[in-house]
This record gives structure tokens, C-alpha cells and sequence, in this order.
């Protein structure tokens, strides 16, 4: 692993799995993500922190970088032709699109019922509901629940279209980087994937580490992966350098 | 590719007859035990199409729950399509396509400044005319609609395909004029299709076409 200099961390925090969270990255930061047992799935959204209206577009995102599923060099589009962040660096090579997140209905019948009352913060929870508690707390809800991205999660097609989610993709410390292109609203639930097979209930821990980012060289990998990107980031600056937003 | 099967509804006994002229939107309310049939009729166009429930249009059409429920990344003869919250809205009851997509989504003039260049973002596109039938349909009125319930759509007649590997390509269309997918409606449905007008890439075969709308009892 690529350790984080200690003068560019910002802070570290922990999600323990099947959990939820959420904040805002300014444009500049990054947050490394990091499977601490192995196994982990954090269904992932990200919202334009001033207007939350632009969002995280899967399809945009999908066929602008004719990329099914996301890795280093890849960026993620918002529904307005512009780059949310971009992932520098990943362990894994293999970040679930597709699929979106569990609801209770879902997780009941696949792990059975284990509620607060008897069992306290070991219940289950489901990624539906705990997107929806997080994205509460910013003024919104359903409405603004859209495909999201699977980090550590893959599943893969055959040649018919009929899916299979790959069990082991993620060892302990495998890590994934999201540098920041604006400023950010990041919504995370660690609940298991909708398809993972596991028959027992045990979504991995997951750390968060935001730092410092280096400034988006010309050259930048992300940038410079396909024509596509090189105009999604300047739509990017354009609308930094006219918005005031923090360059 | 998935089996076709053809529909043995009469066109003169359908309870709606439209047509959505090439670049249009188009918006009606589909009754559950109600068939919706969406026909191509000159061929190679894409037809982007929403669907939400007519009682609270929170609960939608969902790409992601639709292909992580079917285990499919296509959608085909006997494909559920899902609502955000888990329901069956449509079942697809015949179809002589073979392939529709639900990953590539509606472009719109700013998807467009990406994908083929900065200045393209005056050509009309998808999500323009949905932005259109939120502010005129009667249907978008009743419920409250506005841009935070556009979410990825599904393409019928384009065909999308994945490889093992991961690559996304947009291959030319596999449909052909005549051909047709019907839709039975287990819920209240609202339809709102976007009769695709892009004209930078092979999905309406460069030259966008009119499609017709049939609903049956």
C-alpha cells in the first residue's frame, strides 16, 4: 500500500460494516477507502455539495469512459457533464456499477431478522435505508437516490447478460482513492451487495482516510484517459472558476 | 439474445393509438392489468423511457434494482422492471426486438459537450425533452415532478452491449421497422418517453424516426 504522508492526512475514521455515513469533500481532498477484514461493499454517492440536483450519473458515467465498471483512471460523471472526483489509486481494478444497494425487504429474507431490540448495534441494516437516513440529514431523500457505485464490490456479465458476483474480490487492505474535483456531498453505507452470496451477514469494516490531494496535473491519468475526460474536466474548471468555488 | 415472442393483441381494439414524432417526449398513464406497446416504425430508434408510480412518483423506475433482482444486465421477454422500492411495476409480455438497454441512459446537451465535443451543446437531446414534458405534461403536474426524478432510463430497441472483460460499446441498433416490445402493467403507471433525437452516434441510426404508442385494456 501507498501510505498516506502524515502532513497531508486530514483525519481517519472508522465505519464498521453494514453502517453508514456521510460529509462533504471540498474540491482538492481525497478520501482512501480501505477493506479492513476483506469482503467489504460500500454502495457510494456523490452530489454537487452547493446544488445537490447534479449528482453522481451512472450511464454518463458508464459510456462517456466506455467503461462497465470503475478503477484508477477513471473519473465519476455528474449528470452535468462534469467530474465529481476522479479515483487516482486502487488495489482492486474492479468497482461494481450496476447493481445498486439492498433494501430491508431483501436483507430480511437473505440473513433473517436481527433487530435492535434484541440484538443493539449488531442489527441488520440495508443499504437502501441507510443511504436514505444519510441523505436525510442534508434536506434530502428518495428522489435523490440514483444507481451508485459498489466500491470493492465486482460482478460480472457472460455473454448473455446474466450476472455473477465474484466472492473474495476483496482482501483484507485492499484500498481504493477518490480525489475530489468539486465540492462534494459523499454519501457511503458499508451494507453487504445486493448479489453478494454469502449466506451469513458479515459486511466488512471500512476506513476512511481523507487527505490533501495534489493539485490535477495536465498530465493527470484521469484527465488524460480519453478525450471525454479531458472535456469533463474543463467543464469542471469552468464552472469552478465561476462559481467561486475554492480552486 | 433473448426468445421473441410476438403479441396477439389487435391494434383496432387498443384503447390508445399515438404517435411521438422523431425528437419528442411523450407522457401518459399506463392502469395496472393495462399492456402498453412501444413500435418502431421505420427502424434503429431508441426509445428512452421512465416509469413511476402513479400514486407518488418517489417510487420509480429503478435501472439498478432491475438488473441486480433479474441478474441481468439486459432486459428482454419476460424482464421485471422494478421501482426503486422493490415492486414489480411492468413485466415485458412480448417482444420481437430481442434486446433493450437500461445502462446507457438519456443524453443531454451537457453528456454531449463530453462525448463528442464542447460545442454540441446546442443539439436537442433526451433529457431537454424530458426538462419539456415536466413543465407541460398534466401527468408531471399532478405529481409533483421536477429534475430530481430523471434517473437512468431504459432504452428500448438499443442494444448495449458488456463484455466479460468489462467493456461498454454502443453497438448499431438491432431493431428494424415493424418491430415492436409490450409492457403489461402490474402497478398505476406513468410513462414518460423521450423519442431520442441524438444525432452523434449510430443508436437512431443517424436519422431519428417517429414510434407509435398502443395501450390495450
Amino acid at each position: 500500500m501507498n501510505p498516506i504522508p502524515a502532513n497531508k492526512l486530514l483525519w481517519e475514521e472508522h465505519l464498521p460494516g453494514g453502517n453508514h455515513w456521510s460529509g462533504r469533500l471540498r474540491r482538492g481532498t481525497a478520501l482512501r477507502l480501505t477493506d479492513l477484514q476483506g469482503g467489504a461493499n460500500v454502495s457510494a454517492l456523490f452530489y454537487n455539495a452547493e446544488q445537490p440536483l447534479e449528482r453522481y450519473n451512472m450511464p454518463d458515467t458508464l459510456k462517456s469512459q466506455h467503461t462497465a465498471f470503475l478503477t484508477a483512471g477513471y473519473v465519476c460523471q455528474s449528470d452535468m457533464g462534469r467530474v465529481l472526483c476522479s479515483i487516482t489509486a486502487d488495489s482492486l481494478g474492479w468497482h461494481d456499477t450496476w447493481c445498486g444497494v439492498s433494501d430491508a425487504a431483501m436483507v430480511l429474507a437473505k440473513y433473517g431478522e436481527k433487530r435492535y431490540q434484541e440484538h443493539r448495534n449488531a442489527m441488520h441494516r440495508n443499504g437502501r435505508d441507510n443511504l436514505l437516513i444519510e441523505l436525510a440529514k442534508w434536506g434530502l431523500g428518495a428522489r435523490d437516490l440514483v444507481p451508485s457505485v459498489n466500491f470493492f464490490s465486482k460482478v460480472v456479465p457472460d455473454a448473455e447478460g446474466a450476472l455473477s458476483h465474484v466472492p473474495g474480490h476483496s482482501a483484507a487492505g485492499s484500498y481504493v482513492d477518490v480525489r475530489f474535483e468539486m465540492d462534494t456531498l459523499v454519501v457511503l453505507s458499508s451494507a453487504p451487495h445486493p448479489l453478494d452470496a454469502n449466506p451469513v451477514y458479515a459486511p466488512a469494516d471500512v476506513q476512511l482516510s481523507a487527505y490533501r490531494a495534489e493539485p490535477v496535473a495536465a498530465d493527470d491519468a484521469c484527465r488524460t484517459q480519453c478525450a471525454q475526460n479531458g472535456r469533463a474536466f474543463t467543464n469542471t474548471e469552468r464552472y469552478v472558476a465561476s462559481t467561486g468555488v475554492a480552486a | 439474445m433473448s426468445k421473441l415472442l410476438e403479441s396477439t393483441l389487435n391494434p383496432a381494439d387498443a384503447v390508445l393509438d399515438q404517435t411521438c414524432l422523431a425528437g419528442d417526449p411523450w407522457m401518459a398513464t399506463v392502469r395496472a392489468g393495462q399492456t402498453l406497446r412501444i413500435l418502431d416504425l421505420e427502424g434503429n430508434q431508441a426509445v428512452d423511457t421512465l416509469f413511476y408510480s402513479a400514486a407518488n412518483a418517489e417510487e420509480r423506475y429503478s435501472a439498478a434494482d432491475t438488473i441486480a433482482r433479474n441478474g441481468q444486465l439486459y432486459l428482454g421477454l419476460g424482464s421485471k422492471l422494478y421501482s426503486s422500492e422493490g415492486r414489480v411495476m411492468l413485466t415485458i409480455t412480448a417482444d420481437t426486438c430481442g434486446r433493450h438497454d437500461t445502462l446507457g441512459g438519456a443524453c443531454s446537451s451537457e453528456s454531449n459537450t463530453v462525448r463528442y465535443a464542447l460545442d454540441k451543446r446546442p443539439m436537442h437531446s433526451c433529457r431537454d425533452s424530458f426538462m419539456y414534458a415536466l413543465c407541460h405534461c398534466r401527468e408531471a403536474g399532478v405529481l409533483g415532478m421536477g429534475k430530481r426524478d430523471i434517473a437512468p432510463n431504459i432504452n428500448f430497441f438499443m442494444n448495449v452491449p458488456v463484455t466479460p472483460d468489462g467493456h461498454l460499446s454502443f453497438e448499431d441498433g438491432i431493431s428494424g421497422a415493424g418491430k415492436y416490445v409490450e409492457l403489461k402493467a402490474e402497478m398505476d403507471v406513468v410513462v414518460l418517453i423521450s423519442n431520442c433525437p441524438q444525432l452523434n452516434n449510430p443508436c437512431n441510426g443517424y436519422n431519428p424516426t417517429p414510434i407509435r404508442l398502443f395501450i390495450w385494456d
